[in-house]
């Protein structure tokens, strides 16, 4: 006997999750399948929230969201091979409103937003992966399981993840290149509440963020990122996975290089790795996505590669969801306005436009990582650090000028000056 | 009890138990009693190759599977996990005054269980359980019901009114007969049990196929169950304790190292 709802969501990460509630709550019959043994199971982040759309569908988040802690402290460092060289903010207004960001556990986060799906009616199933999607006369008409085990409905969103299959079945996007994936990896780190707190200097809630450059990835394309969690660090990188390939670098070597470094160990002394983790991290950039919906389908969260990674803020858990909530509206549009036709489904378009996440990632993703200069990677980090030392270092020794000094930096960094003036132009473009 | 006038296919029911996973279960070294909190569970390994036979037998001649258990409601999870298989239903016999059965009122609560649920032609039960191996609970339903039974099975066939199992023994494999109604345990690692389907866990989330009886429901007295009607007495609970080897390795160059080992086996008087 054939199941019928009239959507069905796979992946209960935070896009498909949003997209289930807000269905759900239009009155639609919801099926949000999960194919880990529970929300969040089988997924990763860096460890970091954006808040805002959660105040769209859950205004009251803040009284039972599982929050690590509240980010009140950005911080970004170049690092060499023994020195660092940052910049911290702090500022009530970061933790203010819709501004808020906070450090998130996944199995946690995920099992709450997908607890708030059920609540609103959808159907949560757990366990079950969607191998296909089910096709009939050039449309989507449910998910396939097996020959057996199929379930119809009038439109299916895919929010699977970054290395979808649905995507490529629907015929939506061609097979992922390597360069459009980085690959993410993530150590947690435990360490006692207190002592965390002494080290980034944070009350009890508070917590820090910090993206670090040059050493970090060992010079490759990428960065590494440092969040504090409750009583938990989370230590990671995003690497290109070109450069990795082609250095014949292992990821989790330039880890271990990264959490050895005497800026870092200085923060995690005694601490306790308690997990490793790695995931495949688009890097799509705006021209590479996936067509986004089709007859009876829509693309949501990492899976319609909806993540920015501008070197100082990495999102996408907040794009999943907005996107998770946009799904769903664009659905009831089309219910409106006659059917699941790709025609009436474009409202999905509007409806990302109008939470701004076509917009910021059109602005923030012209350069994919792939595209991005090494010398942010590799030479400049090494030449701000060459220069501070020169600013603070006092032996004895002549002086000169500060003009002199960042030139004959800039002249033994071997990258001509137009090139450098170019560089500072399109970063400053980029941002 | 004979199967019911003019019913189509067959009525079966399937005994399943919920145990803690074995590869994960460890003895406290104090209470010398299994830790079973924080456990994950499972359905005992020999039932899901019963389920499975039932659900194959099913396909082949119609029918109604009905999952039955005993125990806490906790159990409710492999149930469902039963239905998300294949199964149609499940009833759970679940009260507090069946806490502390052995085998004698567990067979007898399961009987009456089966009794109730009326018009079965097949019980289905595994060899026995990971967690107490007692195999003592299928034949004891068959007794209770007076019934046949036909045990250590690991391939069933339904004929007209009959049921034919072959048994593996240590030098070939018997194949008995009996009428229906009949049960049968199945040989553990006989089948390949299939994995939960996406329309079963929706029939499940569905809610509605589970239902609990009470002792009281199936018309047992409480002395006739839990540690009042169980005869087993638990004297004492043990752990082996493996004895600590003797042994020592000859580290010496091979040759000096092989004479070495002669004369200490020589003097242990091993070897003459």
């Amino acid at each position: 006997m054939a199941e019928r709802f009239d959507a069905v969501v796979v992946g209960a990460g935070p896009a498909g999750s949003a997209a289930a509630l807000t269905l759900a709550r239009k009155g639609f019959s919801t099926l949000l399948v999960e194919r880990g043994r529970a929300p969040g199971a089988k997924n990763m982040f860096g460890g970091r929230i954006y808040a805002w759309p959660l105040f769209e569908i859950l205004p009251d988040w803040t009284k039972d969201c599982p929050v690590e802690r509240l980010v009140t402290k950005e911080s970004m460092a170049f690092l060499t091979e023994d020195a660092s060289l940052g910049i911290a903010f702090e500022s009530p207004k970061l933790s203010e409103g819709k501004a808020a960001s906070f450090t998130a556990l996944r199995p946690k986060f995920d099992a709450w937003l997908a607890k708030k799906a059920e609540e609103a009616g959808a159907m949560l199933v757990m366990g079950i992966r969607v191998d296909d999607l089910w096709r009939e006369d050039g449309r989507v008409k449910g998910v396939f399981v097996a020959p057996d085990d199929r379930v119809a409905a009038d439109v299916v969103v895919i929010a699977e993840g970054a290395t979808s299959g649905l995507v490529r079945q629907a015929g939506l996007k061609a097979d992922l290149e390597p360069r459009e994936v980085s690959v993410g990896v993530k150590e947690t780190i435990e360490l006692p509440e207190k002592d965390l707190q002494d080290r980034f200097g944070l009350g009890d809630r508070e917590g820090a963020a910090i993206v670090y450059a040059g050493y970090a990835s060992l010079g490759l394309r990428g960065g590494g990122f440092l969040y504090t969690n409750k009583s938990s660090v989370s230590l990671g990188l995003v690497v290109s996975s070109e450069d990795l390939a082609r250095k014949k670098v292992e990821i989790q070597d330039v880890q271990t290089k990264f959490r050895m470094h005497p800026a870092i160990q200085k923060l995690l002394k005694g601490g306790k790795v308690v997990e490793y983790s790695a995931h495949l991290v688009p890097e799509l950039g705006r021209n590479m996505m996936p067509r986004l919906y089709a007859d009876g389908v829509l693309v949501a969260g990492d899976s319609a590669g909806f993540l920015i990674n501008n070197g100082y803020t990495f999102r996408g858990v907040d794009l999943a969801i907005a996107s998770g909530i946009a799904a769903g509206e664009a659905a009831d549009a089309a219910r409106k306005a006659g059917g699941m036709t790709a025609a009436n489904l474009a409202a999905y378009e509007r409806s990302l436009r109008a939470r701004n996440v076509l917009q910021d990632l059109e602005a923030f993703s012209r350069t994919p990582l792939y595209l991005k200069n090494e010398r942010l990677f590799d030479v400049y980090p090494r030449l701000v650090i060459d220069l501070a030392e020169r600013i603070y270092r006092v032996d004895g020794t002549a002086r000169g000028r500060l003009v002199d000094t960042v030139l004959r930096e800039v002249n033994a960094s071997g990258v001509s000056k137009v090139t450098l003036l170019m560089d500072l132009l399109r970063g400053a473009r980029s941002m | 009890m004979t199967s019911a006038e003019g019913k189509r296919g067959l009525r079966i029911v399937v005994c399943i138990k919920q145990v803690p996973k074995a590869q994960e279960l460890s003895v406290d070294p104090v209470t010398k009693t299994l830790k079973r909190v924080g456990v994950p569970s499972e359905i005992n390994p020999p039932d899901q190759n019963a389920l499975e036979l039932a659900l194959r037998l099913r396909e082949k001649h119609g029918g109604e599977i009905v999952v039955l258990s005993m125990g806490p409601t906790s159990f409710d999870e492999s149930l469902e996990r039963a239905i998300a298989m294949g199964a149609d239903r499940a009833v759970l016999v679940t009260d507090r005054n069946l806490g502390g059965s052995d085998t004698v009122p567990t067979a007898l609560t399961l009987e009456h269980a089966i009794e109730k649920i009326g018009g079965v032609d097949l019980i289905l039960c595994g060899e026995e359980t990971t967690d107490a191996s007692t195999g003592h609970v299928g034949p004891g339903i068959a007794g209770h019901m007076d019934i046949p039974q036909i045990t250590y099975c690991s391939e069933v066939e339904i004929l007209d009114g009959k049921v034919r199992g072959t048994r593996m023994i240590e030098d070939g494999a018997e194949t008995w007969e009996a009428p229906l109604p009949c049960l049968v345990t199945v040989d553990f690692g006989c089948n390949k049990p299939r994995q939960p389907t996406l329309t079963g866990k929706i029939r499940v989330k569905r809610g509605g196929l589970v239902v609990h009886w009470s002792a009281a429901d199936i018309g047992l007295e409480p002395s006739q169950i839990g540690l009042r009607g169980s005869p087993t007495i638990v004297a004492k609970v043990d752990t082996v304790q493996l004895p600590a080897r003797g042994g020592r390795i000859f580290q010496e160059e091979p040759v000096i190292a092989v004479s070495l080992l002669l004369d200490a086996l020589r003097k242990d008087k091993v070897i003459p």
